[in-house]
């Protein structure tokens, strides 16, 4: 579905992406993990296309097209969705129409009719009740006045209404206590399926005991260092990055 | 051979009938203004001898005043002398239906998106459609004549109603309020008039189309509304104009009177030609829009979508006469490319417990400039009267202003004046938040500004609002990236 070859990028002339590999197949689950700074989230916003990152070198393939050529709309369109750190507050736009506006670009970028009213709205029922989300808040302004849980909430509800292929979740799991986190986790669970893949971006190894990762990489100086399967990332939680960091230092002299 | 010709110079003129000017025979004054030009407007439409006189003291009060000096932009340089005071189609025929009018007419508003049969045909919708200043067609007369309520063009109710309009006009906005309201009351051309008698809700919402068509034709309508004790009304004023390479200047004056326990609900959006993209050839909005609440309990609501003209230069105002009367003003003004807004409003509290409140949305692209200009006053006799202001701007991209110049005047010490402000400008994030979902740039704006406007949106009426949501949209195209 997704293969990122030697991806180096930078932003305002800072080089960020030093040659990232991975491969993600329909149906798995990657955790990014790696300390601080390393480029977890600058991954992120380079494969949802924001203006400010720069690629200079290498190809992200996304289910047979070349992605890096997309404007950010088409990328979603094409079945990217990112879930933001830092969701934006739009006043005055309801959550419900945002999300009909959306979905209708995206069902017209298929070729697909549009929603009817009716099938709109049993659809967002329906997702509502999948990830649990407050219906409260389904018409209220996007975002404005939300808690940081009930935004990165309604990250997960956005993405259960957009049914995308890749899902990137940019640490979604910041700020979220353990009741938010539970119920966030459950979301996500339930919307994986085999046609789909996720790539959850995170500092701690606590929300993988949730969703349970296919595989672990430790992203670490703008690469990925290492890759493992779920046990990597308790490994991780032992012991920090500090004894991947030597490692990679003594690799590169 | 001379056959041959004569078929090619008959295609070649043919042409122009398709050209966005509509091709109806006029009667146009002479330019300039002068007593005879005066005379003649009033002569042309047969006004009775007080009106005319009317008309001369507007006049002479225009001779004394200035252009003011205030405003916050660059006052282009008029020539009154230039401008022909008076246009109107030259058939002088009464239509009994819009089959007697002209078809090409009826094309133009086609055109216009304004297709009249449609109109007519929609429920709960009346319009008195002024073409250039005379108007030709009411619908819906019949209808409205059963409850009392009385909507025609200015010139009839000067026939019809010689009592009302004599009694009322210039009462709240005298001849010489201000130099273009003297200029409109010497040379006003037509308008509307409605009146709605004592304790009748009017069923529907009363609409006025005005377009600008002649070159080099100002337009000066006046508006009078008298909404009698305990009845209510609401007005939609809508605008459109063709492109044109020459200024035009239009000076209208709009009076409202809410007389014990009515309301006046005034809505308007504004869409005419702001010129091109340097700002070239626009219309100069310069308009005197102002009501009273005479009676006690009675309210006047105003509110405006501007998104068109080169300049636009008014200020919707409420005097708050009657005790617990409330003056309310919505606006949302848009500039873009090179356009100028100096907008706002002005709340004059005189009686006690009077309530007004302000709504401003003002939203900046490319390199237009807006400002708003309130003035709030509370006077000696205003015990506990309230107002409540909010004044907002957006701003999109870099080289565009936004203004703000609040006045507040109190001569009462239990009166309450609340100011609040915000600036604000679309976020790169804002827009790639909604370009991840799928949204393209165009639209997240369209989005955003809505968004932003709603407060202001949600005061019109249902189609309205659709409508002016659209224009928003369509005015902003192209504004970002």
């Amino acid at each position: 579905m997704l293969i990122i070859k030697n991806l180096h990028a930078e932003v305002e002339g800072k080089q960020i992406l030093k040659g990232l590999n991975l491969t993600v197949n329909a149906g798995e689950v990657h955790a990014i993990m790696g300390p601080n700074g390393a480029g977890k989230s600058s991954l992120a916003s380079v494969l949802a296309g924001r203006e400010n990152y720069e690629v200079t070198e290498g190809e992200v393939w996304f289910e047979g097209k070349n992605l890096l050529e997309m404007a950010p709309e088409d990328r979603a369109r094409e079945g990217v969705f990112l879930a933001f750190q830092y969701p934006v507050e739009i006043p005055g736009v309801s959550n419900i129409n945002f999300l009909k506006t959306a979905i209708g670009e995206i069902r017209a970028y298929r070729n697909l009719p549009p929603l009817d009213a009716k099938a709109f709205l049993q659809l967002s029922k329906e997702k509502q009740k999948l990830v649990e989300f407050d219906a409260k808040l389904v018409n209220r302004s996007l975002n404005e006045g939300f808690s940081g849980g009930e935004k990165k909430r309604n990250e997960i509800f956005q993405l259960a209404m957009l049914e995308p292929l890749l899902s990137i979740l940019d640490e979604t799991d910041s700020g979220l206590d353990i009741d938010a986190l539970r119920i966030v986790s459950k979301g996500v669970n339930k919307l994986r399926s085999p046609k789909n893949a996720f790539l959850i971006i995170t500092h701690y190894q606590r929300l993988l005991e949730y969703i349970v990762p296919d595989f672990v990489h430790v992203l670490y100086d703008g690469r990925i260092v290492k890759s493992g399967t779920k046990e990597l990332a308790l490994e991780l939680e032992e012991k920090g990055y500090d004894w991947l960091k030597e490692k990679e230092e003594v690799g590169t002299n | 051979m001379a056959n041959d010709k004569e078929i090619i110079d008959n295609i070649a003129n043919k042409e122009y009938e398709f050209g966005f000017v509509t091709d109806i025979e006029m009667d146009v004054a002479p330019a300039g203004l002068n007593e005879e030009t005066i005379r003649y407007i009033s002569a042309r439409k047969n006004e009775p001898e007080w009106l005319l006189e009317w008309r001369l003291k507007g006049l002479q009060a225009f001779g004394r005043q200035k252009l003011p000096a205030w405003q916050n932009f660059e006052m282009p340089p008029i020539d009154f002398q230039k401008i022909s005071y008076y246009a109107a189609p030259k058939s002088k025929k009464k239509y009994d239906s819009l089959d007697q009018v002209d078809p090409e007419l009826l094309a133009t508003f086609e055109k216009l998106g304004i297709p009249l049969n449609e109109q007519k045909a929609l429920a709960g919708v009346a319009v008195d459609v002024v073409f250039d200043s005379v108007s030709v067609a009411t619908t819906y007369k019949e209808k409205l004549k059963e409850l009392g309520i009385i909507f025609c063009s200015f010139g009839e109710a000067v026939r019809e109603h010689p009592e009302l309009v004599k009694k009322y006009v210039g009462s709240v906005v005298p001849y010489s309020d201000n130099i273009f309201a003297a200029l409109n009351a010497a040379a006003f051309s037509d308008g509307s008039f409605v009146y709605i008698p004592k304790g009748v809700r009017c069923p529907m919402e009363l609409s006025t189309y005005f377009r600008i068509n002649t070159e080099n034709t100002g337009q000066f309508e006046r508006t009078l509304i008298i909404a009698d004790e305990g009845s209510y009304v609401s007005y939609l004023e809508g605008c459109t104009a063709p492109m044109r390479d020459e200024n035009q200047l239009h000076a209208a004056v709009v009076e409202l009177i809410a007389m014990e326990n009515a309301e006046i609900k005034y809505s308007t959006v504004q869409n005419w030609y702001p010129g091109d993209k340097d700002g070239n050839g626009g219309i100069y909005n310069f308009v005197t829009k102002r009501g009273i609440c005479k009676g006690a309990n009675s309210k006047i609501s105003w509110t405006q979508v501007e998104t068109g003209s080169a300049i636009t230069w008014k200020y919707p105002s409420v005097i708050l006469q009657g005790d617990n009367s409330t003056g309310e003003f919505y606006s949302v003004a848009v500039t873009k490319n090179k356009q100028i807004a100096d907008t706002g409003t002005k709340m004059h509290h005189i009686g006690r417990n009077t309530r007004s409140r302000i709504i401003s949305k003002g939203i900046s692209a490319g390199q237009g400039q807006n400002s708003y200009r309130g003035l709030v006053q509370m006077g000696s006799k205003a015990d506990n009267a309230r107002n409540f202001t909010q004044c907002d701007s957006l701003l999109i991209g870099d080289r565009c202003g936004a203004h703000t110049f609040p006045y507040i005047e109190s001569k009462n010490n239990s009166a309450t004046v609340e100011h609040e402000a915000t600036t604000s400008k679309i976020g790169e994030d804002q827009i790639f938040y909604l370009n991840q979902r799928g949204i393209d740039s165009e639209k997240a704006v369209a989005l955003i500004i809505n968004g932003y406007a709603k407060e202001v949106l949600n005061q019109l009426p249902m189609e309205f609002a659709v409508e002016a949501q659209k224009l928003l949209s369509i005015t902003l195209e192209g504004s970002v990236g």
